[in-house]
């Protein structure tokens, strides 16, 4: 059971990478590589300011600021200085490698000690159910702390979607899924979709380095190899989604890419559980991605090459 | 109005590919006219109209619309002013979108775009109006995506969003050309209605002589990216088809003259 709850609060957790991944993918179709150091980034500047007695919410909200910031770098270096999309993230994720080691000044950062927002959410459970340890729900037995960062994840995560789904309803938000959609026609209608690009990559970084911010203070640490492969996972939750859900309107789609990352995570878990090598985790998962891009258009081609070879016969 | 002042652009200048697209076009577009532009492929009609719509810096000359120099206004920036339609169907509105938010981007073209609701309730009614002004019943599939309607329903839209804030000057770039003749004429139609109820300046780059003729109270041939004639007043009312075929085939044939001209110089010289 504590296996379960794990695996869906950390499912929770990332399903705000997935929101980031899901700007970047599928509003402007852009694999922004820079998911990758940016989840670090969060986990980093959130420890180390924690780690100097920082108020937990501050250094959550720096953590967010700063993937904006590196986000934002990205875009600007794509739409300023002409550089190739996938080109400029792999710039901005390897510099982000060496800031994440000078942030954090070592290699890891532990949070013992430290008040942070799992602390919290842990002592604010303890008041309202006015116990600690062990409860029961539904007669399994939890401990407080689980079900506190259980709550607090499926908050952050439903609040998250929601804010995201406002935001792309509003006439700024429109105009982001509109350059992304027809950069050419929103264009003609006065929008400078460079800076719309910058501002996607901006909140999609941020998102991403939110998320490595509750991850390192529900895991209790950051690591500067945190980051390795994450653009993949979040990929995967927004493809996962979208089977999952199977209709292409936005809210479906965020909702999606939440429940995506939560079923991931599970079947991560599963799959660890039954025996999957721990290092074949991320070949196994970047197959996954790869077949579950190839399938819809491999399926689409097949009946007509039946078709094709009835023909010839 | 529209002040186009001793333009020139060269694609690939000094490469084997180079193009010279607009060599020194001048024009003065007065204020409420609606100026057909038709010319030969590689004319640089729509070369002139992307200058004017700023997809390209040109290289020399200068565009002056509503007394501001605009020449070295990025394209997002003259989009205050002008609306535009495309020639492919599917470039003037965001297939992922609906008719309905596709429609609200337009209402605040060239304003500032931050976080007030783009789809307010007091602005649903006046959409509806208008779609249904269309006479295409989409104004009962509002929240349809645009992805979903045919070539000459999304042109059809693509008018309504470049006229929807009267624009100083309103660009029409073949955009029947890729539709069925049917959905031609009834865009064709819509055009002619919004234009001049909106009284609109206009300027419409066509390939269909009849269009050219039966519209607009003047008249641009181009060629070699010069203008060639230019017929406004009685003029413009009288030319017919026919009379623009004839100017069409003079031109083809002064240019073999200046080939055969020219080859015969060659073997003279050779």
């Amino acid at each position: 059971m504590t296996l379960l709850i794990g695996a869906v609060t950390v499912g929770l957790i990332l399903s705000l990478l997935a929101l980031g991944i899901f700007i970047s993918f599928r509003i402007f179709e852009y694999s922004d590589i820079t998911a990758d150091g940016s989840i670090t980034l969060g986990a980093a500047v959130t420890a180390v300011l924690l780690v100097h007695g920082v108020h937990p919410i501050v250094a959550t909200g720096v953590a967010a600021l700063a993937g904006s910031a590196a986000g934002a770098t990205t875009g600007i270096i794509h739409t300023r200085f002409g550089i190739n999309r996938l080109l400029s993230g792999i710039l901005v994720m390897t510099a982000l490698y060496s800031i994440n080691l000078h942030v954090m000044g070592r290699s890891n950062v532990p949070l013992v000690e430290q008040r942070s927002l799992a602390t919290i959410a842990e002592h604010a459970a303890t008041r309202v159910l006015g116990a600690t340890g062990d409860v029961r729900v539904m007669g399994w037995e939890i401990t407080v702390r689980d079900l506190a960062m259980l709550g607090f994840a499926l908050t952050a995560a439903v609040a998250t979607g929601a804010l995201l789904y406002g935001f792309f309803k509003t006439d700024l938000g429109a105009a982001m899924q509109a350059a992304g959609d027809n950069a050419q026609m929103i264009r003609a209608l006065g929008v400078n979709v460079e800076n719309m690009i910058v501002l996607g990559l901006a909140i999609s970084n941020g998102l991403v380095a939110l998320s490595g911010a509750l991850l390192a203070q529900y895991q209790g640490f950051a690591d500067v190899q945190m980051g390795i492969g994450m653009i993949v996972w979040g990929l995967a939750s927004v493809i996962i989604g979208e089977a999952l859900i199977g209709v292409r309107q936005l809210g479906f789609l965020i909702a999606g890419a939440i429940m995506g990352s939560v079923l991931f995570r599970l079947l991560v878990a599963i799959a660890l559980r039954a025996g999957l090598d721990p290092n074949d985790l991320k070949l196994v998962t970047a197959i996954f991605v790869f077949a579950a891009l190839v399938l819809p258009s491999l399926m689409k081609r097949l009946p007509h090459r039946r078709r094709a070879a009835a023909g010839a016969a | 109005m529209l002040t186009i002042d001793a333009v020139r652009k060269t694609f690939n200048p000094s490469s084997p590919n180079e193009v010279r697209a607009l060599g020194g076009v001048t024009l003065t577009i007065a204020e409420g006219s609606f100026v057909v532009v038709i010319g030969t492929n590689g004319s640089g009609k729509s070369t002139l109209l992307n200058a004017v719509a700023g997809t390209f810096f040109v290289d020399t000359g200068r565009l002056v619309l509503d007394d501001t120099d605009i020449t070295r206004w990025p394209e997002h920036r003259r989009a205050a002013m002008i609306g535009r339609v495309f020639q492919n169907p599917f470039s003037g509105t965001a297939p992922h979108m609906t008719i309905a938010e596709n429609l609200v981007l337009a209402a605040r073209r060239g304003q500032g775009r931050a976080l007030g609701w783009a789809l307010r309730k007091s602005v649903r009614d006046e959409l509806r109006e208008r779609v249904s002004r269309l006479r295409l019943g989409l104004e009962s599939r509002l929240d349809n995506e645009i992805g979903s309607l045919s070539g000459g329903q999304r042109q059809a839209l693509t008018l309504l969003m470049a006229s929807w804030l009267r624009p100083k000057l309103l660009l029409l770039d073949e955009h029947t050309a890729a539709l069925d003749p049917r959905s031609a004429e009834h865009v064709i139609d819509l055009s002619e209605e919004i234009v001049g109820r909106d009284k609109l300046t206009t300027l419409m780059v066509t390939h269909s002589m009849q269009q050219a003729s039966n519209l607009g109270d003047r008249l641009i041939m181009m060629h070699k990216g010069t203008v060639l004639h230019d017929f406004s007043g009685a003029e413009k009312a009288r030319l017919r088809p026919a009379d623009l075929l004839a100017r069409f085939e003079s031109v083809r044939r002064a240019e073999l003259l200046d080939e055969s001209a020219a080859a015969m110089l060659r073997r003279a010289y050779a």
